[in-house]
């Protein structure tokens, strides 16, 4: 294919991606607004005005980039896994495979769409946040930075998940009993530095604490970890995953006979 | 010579162990209209799965217009389109973007891909549920959705698994005459049906797989000189007298004495089942084949 050619197929995939989490915006985009707004109210507003201060900010002010990021990763690695998923379980991904349309093309525009959704939620997150806070913006490019690489990140986690997936619960397997305690225990609630020194020791081996503090440190300027250590593990893991998912692609794993 | 497929020494060995093609060569002419025949799992699928790449060979070569799908498989999914056996598209999407999304795949721009649609959609008479989503079409509708798919990067081969199963015959029909006009536009067209009769009146090649294996691979005209025995049914305008018999042929009578059928062998004439039935004042009705005569063979090669 010319390179005008894989750049058009490129954007069908993407625009396809967007048609489809924004068609079924009541499955996509309205349920975490609704759960990051029970947050807000309830251990932001409520629980949140007898803990007192953390970090130097209020609580809610403290937990609201790290519900913004559980919001991100959670709908980026759905978004992928769900849709490639589907795709499969419906074969509608062999009119790709018959397709010319190069393999990397195919990951990386399910990963942009993945993207896509989870800033989209991202977005709405923050602006459900500014009825319950203020929100400084200490470091904008890093705050972008962070928000983009870690989408990326997860985006490809979905997409691997859904090329091993062989049914719907496989698919909803990681995000339950991995993805939302790592998401939990990774400093969105709380600074690790309230955590005994083995636990504390314990919590840096999850990869979403950096993600999480460094999109913290981006909004308030506050962090439990060195920023350019999460920009690094990222980076690797966005790295490895993408090699990983277009080597599963080119072998036909779980798409091909 | 460069074929539209040209096929070598192609195994697939499935996990497992299954071998569903043990080693099969097969050319097809550009421009042919070619029939893929065989039984359930004798391997037609698979075969037109290692065409389109969805399923992995485990070794042969395969080459489309020229392109050896090792070498440059991108190049060689250009001049193919797939009509499967199933449905695989996404349910949830219009008829019209169906489509529209398969052209941008194939790295034809949006406004080229609108135009191509509604002139596919238009002939094959889905233009009024370009905006319905595709799960509410008919089984008929959906497959005609999915040759309008397969055409819209104007492939130079179209091939077509089992098209017409389960479609109305009157459906089929026009479904026949589009394709017939597609291959007489230079389409080559490679197709894989249970509906023997369809092969004998549209193609003008042939390859019956068996086992993994071609069995045959001719013209259709040839095949048929290879029929030794045809069955013909008479139904006629009065009884047959007991005991009336016919020297020189097999026939049985029906209970009711009206229908004949007669075992004819090849180079026999048949004028003198006419003329014994003439000689007794019984008139022929009409008169037909009992079975297609590809059916016949089709039975015997893969019995073979």
């Amino acid at each position: 294919m010319k390179n005008s050619e894989i750049w058009v197929a490129f954007y069908t995939i993407i625009v396809r991606e967007i048609r489809r989490f924004t068609r079924i915006w009541p499955q996509t985009l309205l349920p975490p607004a609704i759960t990051m707004s029970l947050y807000f109210a309830i251990f932001g507003n409520l629980i949140g005005g007898r803990i007192g201060e953390m970090g130097g900010f209020s609580y809610m002010q403290y937990i609201v980039p790290g519900l913004i990021m559980m919001a991100v990763i959670t709908n980026s690695y759905s978004n992928v896994s769900s849709s490639f998923f589907s795709a499969k379980f419906q074969h509608s991904v062999q009119e790709l495979l018959v397709s010319p349309t190069p393999n990397w093309v195919i990951l990386l525009g399910y990963t942009l769409g993945g993207v896509a959704r989870g800033l989209c939620v991202g977005l709405i997150v923050t602006l459900l946040s500014l009825f319950f806070t203020h929100l400084a913006l200490e470091n904008l490019f890093l705050t972008i930075l962070v928000v983009c690489l870690t989408a990326v990140m997860f985006s490809l986690g979905g997409f691997v998940n859904a090329i091993y997936a062989r049914s719907f619960d496989d698919v909803s397997i990681v995000p339950t009993f991995i993805l939302t305690p790592l998401t939990y225990l990774g400093g969105v609630f709380y600074s690790i530095d309230l955590l005994p020194d083995f636990w504390q020791s314990v919590s840096m081996l999850n990869p979403v604490l950096y993600m999480v503090n460094a999109f913290r440190y981006g909004i308030l300027g506050v962090s439990d970890i060195n920023v350019y250590w999460a920009l690094v593990i990222v980076s690797v893991f966005i790295v490895v995953l993408f090699s990983f998912g277009l080597r599963l692609l080119n072998q036909g794993k779980g798409i091909r006979s | 010579m460069t074929y539209a497929i040209e096929i070598s020494d192609l195994k697939k060995r499935y996990e497992g162990g299954f071998e569903a093609l043990k080693g099969i060569d097969l050319k097809v002419e550009k421009g042919d209209f070619f029939a893929l025949l065989g039984p359930n799992g004798a391997g037609k699928s698979t075969t037109i799965g290692v065409l389109c790449s969805l399923v992995n060979k485990t070794s042969g070569s395969v080459s489309i217009f020229g392109n050896d799908i090792d070498k440059d498989f991108a190049k060689a999914k250009q001049f193919l389109g797939v009509v499967p056996q199933e449905f695989n598209f996404n349910v949830f999407e219009t008829v019209f973007n169906v489509v529209v999304t398969q052209a941008g795949f194939y790295g034809i721009t949006r406004a080229v891909a609108e135009k191509r649609a509604e002139k596919y959609l238009k002939q094959l008479d889905l233009w009024d549920k370009k905006d319905s989503q595709s799960r509410m079409l008919s089984g008929g509708m959906k497959r005609r959705l999915m040759i309008a798919r397969a055409l819209i990067h104007e492939p130079e081969v179209l091939i077509l698994d089992e098209p017409t199963a389960g479609v109305d015959i009157e459906l089929r029909r026009s479904m026949w005459e589009f394709i017939k006009k597609l291959n007489e536009q230079g389409t080559t067209i490679i197709l894989t049906t249970h509906y023997l009769e369809e092969a004998e009146q549209l193609c003008r090649n042939i390859a019956i797989i068996s086992a993994g294996e071609i069995v045959e691979n001719t013209s259709v005209k040839a095949l048929l000189k290879t029929l030794n025995q045809e069955t013909f049914i008479l139904d006629l305008d009065s009884n047959l007298p007991d005991n009336w018999s016919l020297p020189g042929f097999n026939v049985a009578v029906s209970k009711d004495a009206t229908t004949l059928e007669v075992e004819v062998v090849k180079g026999q004439s048949i004028n003198a089942i006419f003329k014994a039935l003439d000689d007794i004042s019984i008139n022929v009705v009409s008169m037909r084949n009992k079975s297609n005569r590809l059916e016949e063979l089709f039975v015997k090669l893969i019995k073979g």
